[in-house]
């Protein structure tokens, strides 16, 4: 199986054990993204690991979207910004630069 | 993509099966493709939302904070056996708080869990277009 920074990851690059994460790793997976890290980034990270922490699941785009709208401002919470953030999808990328499983009903 | 009614019945408890999780996720992937989605639950199913679940004992995910969640994905009617919460003890305030925030009524939280009695809930179902057990 592949593995990131030590870190064994899946088919499709989710770290298999989600205890694995660190700065380190996310770093690494943006890195052969061609995606450089930015505050911003990393602010939609820690939302994902909190969303995460709180409710057990990774959120729908739809839902995220919403969420980081009422938390930092509709000029965040749109698609658009996400997107920019996220080429692959702020769900499918973001979540595993999170360390979290992909978003359930993601296909 | 038109829209169905969707209705979950949950029967057994939390743990020992995997029935209530995968129940719990299919309700998200349903909720993805925003159809109208309903939960309802009864027989031991009504465990399922009862505050103060505690997993570190035996060593499985606490997917009861899941429920928390659903709201957000515009899944706010929760409807609860009345009679299926007697039986075992347990009223309304044994259950999670779970809530919603109306869209259409400047985010005003509000309450997702209904508690109504079997012929309401026999009424409710047979106004689903799906309704799957678990």
């Amino acid at each position: 199986m592949a593995q990131i920074c030590g870190a064994e990851v899946d088919e499709e690059g989710f770290l298999v054990d989600l205890k694995d994460w660190n700065e380190d790793i996310c770093k690494q997976m943006a890195a052969d993204d061609d995606v450089e890290l930015t505050d911003e980034h990393w602010d939609v990270i820690n939302f994902l690991r909190e969303y995460f922490e709180e409710y057990q699941i990774a959120p729908a785009v739809r839902v995220l979207t919403k969420a980081i709208a009422k938390r930092m401002g509709k000029d965040k919470g749109n698609s658009k910004y996400l997107y920019s953030l996220f080429p692959y999808g702020p769900g499918k990328q973001g979540c595993r630069f999170a360390g979290l499983p992909k978003p359930t009903g993601c296909i | 993509m038109a829209t169905k009614k969707f209705m979950y019945l949950n029967r057994r408890s939390s743990f020992g099966t995997v029935y209530a999780i995968e129940s719990l996720e299919v309700v998200l992937i349903a909720a993805a493709f925003e159809q109208d989605v309903s939960l309802a639950f009864m027989d031991d199913g009504v465990y399922q939302i009862v505050e103060g679940q505690e997993t570190d004992g035996i060593g499985m995910k606490n997917f009861s904070k899941t429920f928390h969640a659903l709201g957000d994905y515009d899944i706010n009617k929760l409807y609860v056996s009345k009679e299926s919460l007697e039986e075992r003890g347990l009223s309304e305030s044994d259950l999670m708080p779970l809530v919603y925030e109306d869209e259409d009524d400047d985010w005003e939280e509000k309450p997702s869990v209904k508690v109504v009695t079997n012929d309401e809930l026999k009424a409710i179902m047979s106004e689903q277009d799906v309704c799957l057990s678990f």
